[in-house]
């Protein structure tokens, strides 16, 4: 099966012999051998294969991206250089020796450090002490000296690493640099970093690819797992492909293009534009007033958000993750209770307006409001995952009709309609949800709430983990809801996302509004910083002093 | 090496045949329970033939006449299953809410009080026979309910923990059985409530069509299909499969979480306690500490083995109560002591209950770990 794959790019491609020339021109300071050689690299889990034979060199003073979407495989295979899985079957040989990694302690022997996406630090404990946690180099805790060794690392690569700072303390990008030197520290050489822009500024991204440089400059081998095209062109020397498991194929950098990358990651062509139409009819649908939101634990996770939505236009919100988003979405629709003060106030297509703050979903629905709102937790909110398609459909509208039974006609109908119209795969409407697979599951989510024909429709990370073609249809599905008359509000992660879907942007930054730009005049980096600094002009005052 | 993983789902059909997979599935794991079931009676035949030296399948076929050989018998096996059968039934909503009510043993005992109650203080009063077998029902009813409700509204108000509060539940109901027992003592001195309404028979179950549990039967088919359609098919059932799946997503979906906690719980501390009005009205005429019998804890684990399907459970209950019977059936015809049947009962329940771990998991033997 993969060899089909990878024939369909044969043409594109370099073959492997004759790469050879070709890469040492791209590996500056490479010596030709490689250091890393997986072969035959296969790893199943039940009946899923993660990777089929995949085979893939790693080489010394190279950026190598590993590129793939949401399920091909890339995390799996690196994870298994790193020592979290066993492949079922292959070889990995290091400098040229055949080697068994069976535990993370095997790849750091080997100097293999990986810099995962969820971090695995102790909270209350200091950089310093998270750095040689484990580590049994002495019987003394000499903190002295690994602050000494800490600093040289820092200075030699350009990281800032405050090393009695408590990690609870510390902001996400300082949690990933102290990821980072803890694994030079323990020696590693080759650095694998699964996904490490996807919580970061384009700022702090910018940052780390500046170290990443210099210690590729330095000799030391780095694999940056991603599927963001620009991210790949900008900063890597080389680029594999996995798609579905399989090794598709690898190419210089310099020699591809982000719609030769696209088209090797999904298998074929894809139209990458968005296309925004000028708002029409543009009618006030919901005006936000002063909302704040203080959680459980007493942290203040909104701050005085105002903002109006319009009918007839989708309004973006970006913001690190964590600002705010998810608590703004859930007091629109009455999940989440504010802090007295706020307004929230909506006006449904006849002018008609009425006060949604402190009322219930329960109170809300029964106000008429057609509220659509696509979660973030798609199997933990938006759907139950053990009921089936057509279980699903009636979260809405179970309550229709008389008497104690529930009409399972309508929802059955939705539900056929739905998996027709969005290509549903799935064996059969009896399956239970959480068997298909993200993009089909959320497929079935935004399915199911645009179906209600709403006058507002919220989304929060709507695309994550859905591959190109699935992502693009949801973003036309957003258009079209805005022809329609709707007020979308999207939430997003993708700045470049954002600013070619949306007309507005609205940045969170810690919880209160930073501003709102007009989506088609704002660049990356104005909205980046305001991610970062309230009004997004911290650093420009900076700089005038 | 020994290698387990988790069972995938079945999917060996492809394409347009995809939906056999599921009944593949079903009948993979039904194969299963069915090798377990027949090595727990090898393995129970070379214990029962190494201590006794009888040939275990003729104590096997002397369980089945035990159970079944006369009509009697089979009544009474009808009759138990009724109560058990109940009980389960009465967990299920419940358990599918994922509320682990583990307090059905003192909501049966609750619900048993209250039908005594009725018995002997409106036995002589000079009510019709089914009124107040009605007033007996429904204060059982209320009695359980009540029982059900304590943990349910704390559970939904502060958030504490029901297994414990449903566990605890039940020493109440077993203190307050003690308490009442002396003052319905009867004979004096007994310490026993003695057999109620013995002379009119106030209070107890009809014999229909000469069938004395005729009734015990009836009561719980109705109550089994009740429920069943209320979990599959009513918006109360939707409502519950929802929270027990995922409070945030029955809050999304604009359900009342706390409201629908204590409703559940209401229903099934009810079911529970009128299993205590089939076992005191229906079959014991009297009340002990040990009417509940376990039932509590037995219909546990076949709400579990059913999955939650009140039509799976009356197949559970019916094998798990001829275990029962049939196991002490031997014991008194082989002249064993009563260990040897809850030995008996003990090596099946392992293996039925073993079996769900094959289900779940494939466990590969392979004579070397490969590299």
């Amino acid at each position: 099966m993969c060899a089909e794959r990878a024939a369909f790019w044969e043409g594109n491609v370099l073959s492997s012999k004759s790469d050879a020339k070709e890469r040492n021109r791209v590996v500056a300071a490479g010596d030709g051998k490689p250091l890393v050689e997986m072969t035959d690299i296969t790893k199943k889990f039940g009946s899923v294969t993660a990777n089929d034979h995949v085979s893939l060199s790693i080489y010394r003073g190279e950026i190598l991206s590993l590129l793939g979407e949401n399920g091909s495989g890339k995390t799996t295979l690196m994870n298994m250089l790193s020592g979290i899985y066993f492949p079922d079957g292959g070889h990995i040989r290091v400098k040229g020796e055949l080697v068994t990694i069976s535990s993370p302690k095997d790849a750091l022997d080997l100097r293999i450090g990986m810099i995962h996406q969820h971090f695995k630090l102790v909270n209350v404990l200091t950089a310093a002490e998270n750095i040689i946690l484990g580590l049994n180099e002495s019987r003394r805790l000499d903190l002295k000296s690994v602050r000494l060794r800490v600093k040289q690392i820092c200075d030699r690569y350009g990281f800032v690493v405050e090393p009695d700072k408590k990690v609870y303390e510390m902001s996400v990008s300082e949690k990933q640099t102290l990821e980072i030197v803890k694994v030079l520290y323990r020696g590693a050489d080759i650095l694998i970093l699964d996904e490490p822009t996807a919580v970061l500024t384009p700022q702090e991204t910018r940052r780390l690819f500046d170290v990443m440089r210099n210690m590729k400059n330095d000799g030391k081998a780095i694999v940056i797992i991603t599927h963001k095209l620009h991210e790949v062109m900008e900063i890597s020397d080389r680029v594999a492909v996995l798609r579905k498991g399989c090794f598709i194929g690898d190419v210089p950098t310099q020699r591809t293009s982000p719609q030769e990358l696209t088209e090797m990651m999904v298998g074929h062509a894809v139209k990458l534009n968005i296309e925004r139409t000028q708002p029409e009819n543009v009618r006030k649908c919901l005006e936000v007033e002063h909302v704040s939101v203080v959680d459980a634990d007493g942290v203040r996770k909104l701050n005085d958000v105002s903002f109006t939505a319009n009918g007839g236009e989708i309004l973006g919100i970006a913001g690190v993750s964590g600002s705010g988003q998810k608590e703004l979405l859930e007091v629109i629709a009455g999940l989440q209770d504010a802090l007295p003060g706020g307004s929230v106030i909506y006006t449904d297509m006849n002018g008609k307006t009425s006060s949604l703050i402190g009322k219930t979903p329960m109170e809300i629905k029964k106000l008429g409001v057609q509220l659509a709102f696509v979660p973030e937790d798609r199997l933990g909110m938006g759907l139950v995952g053990n009921l089936d398609i057509a279980d699903n459909m009636l979260i809405r509208t179970y309550t229709e009709g008389s008497g104690m039974f529930v009409n399972m006609k309508k929802p059955r109908k939705l539900a056929e309609e739905i998996v027709k119209e969005f290509d549903v795969v799935t064996p059969d409407l009896q399956t239970p949800v959480r068997k298909l697979s993200g993009g089909n599951v959320q497929k079935v989510l935004v399915g199911r709430e645009i179906a209600g024909s709403p006058s507002l429709l919220m989304s929060a990370y709507a695309v994550r983990g859905l591959d190109i073609n699935t992502s693009y249809t949801i973003y036309n599905l957003m258009n079209e809801q805005k022809r329609r008359g709707a007020a979308v509000i999207y939430v997003g992660e993708d700045l470049d996302v954002l600013l070619e879907l949306c007309d507005r942007i609205m940045v969170l930054c810690a919880g209160s509004v930073s501003g709102i730009v007009d989506g088609r005049a704002a660049t990356k980096e104005e909205v980046g910083l305001m991610m970062t600094h309230i009004g997004g002009n911290a650093d420009k005052e900076a700089g005038r002093k | 090496m020994i290698h387990i993983s988790k069972r995938g789902d079945f999917n060996r059909f492809k394409g347009d045949k995809a939906w056999l997979n599921r009944y593949a599935g079903f009948g993979v794991s039904l194969i299963i329970r069915l090798i377990a079931l027949l090595l727990s009676l090898v393995v129970s035949g070379v214990l029962i033939y190494s201590i006794t030296k009888l040939n275990p399948v003729d104590v096997y076929a002397e369980m089945a006449n035990g159970v079944f050989g006369t009509s009697r018998r089979l009544w009474v096996w009808l009759r138990d299953l009724a109560l058990l059968l109940t009980v389960a039934v009465g967990l299920a909503p419940a358990f599918k809410m994922r509320f682990w009510n583990i307090g059905a043993e003192g909501q049966i005992l609750v619900g048993a009080l209250a039908t005594s109650a009725c018995m002997i203080y409106l036995g002589s009063s000079g009510i019709s026979n089914t009124l107040l077998l009605i007033i007996m029902g429904v204060s059982s009813m209320a009695a359980g309910a009540l029982w059900g409700i304590f943990p349910a509204v704390f559970k939904a108000k502060w958030n504490t923990n029901e297994t414990l509060f449903t566990l605890m539940m039940n020493y109440i109901a077993i203190q307050l059985t003690s308490f009442f027992v002396p003052m319905w003592e009867h004979p004096k001195g007994s310490n026993t409530v003695g057999v109620i309404n013995a002379d009119t028979q106030m209070g107890w179950f009809p014999s229909i069509a000469g069938n004395q549990y005729l009734l015990n039967l009836l009561i719980a088919v109705v109550i089994t299909i009740a429920i069943f359609l209320y979990l599959k098919r009513s918006k109360h059932g939707y409502e519950i499969a929802v929270v027990g799946q995922s409070e945030n997503t029955a809050r999304y979906a604009a359900m009342n979480v706390k409201r629908i906690v204590v409703r559940t719980m209401t229903l099934s501390g009810a079911v529970c306690g009128l299993a205590g009005f089939l076992a005191v009205a229906g079959a014991d005429h009297t009340v002990s500490t040990a009417t509940a019998g376990g039932r509590g804890f037995v219909a546990i684990i076949v709400a579990w083995l059913a999955r939650f399907n009140t039509i799976t459970m009356v197949i559970i209950s019916a094998m798990l109560v001829f275990l029962n019977k049939g196991a002490i059936a031997i014991a008194s015809k082989f002249n064993l002591s009563n260990d040897v049947s809850d030995i008996i009962q003990g090596i099946i329940l392992f293996f039925i209950l073993g079996s769900e771990f094959f289900i779940n998991y494939k466990v590969k033997f392979s004579g070397r770990a490969k590299e």
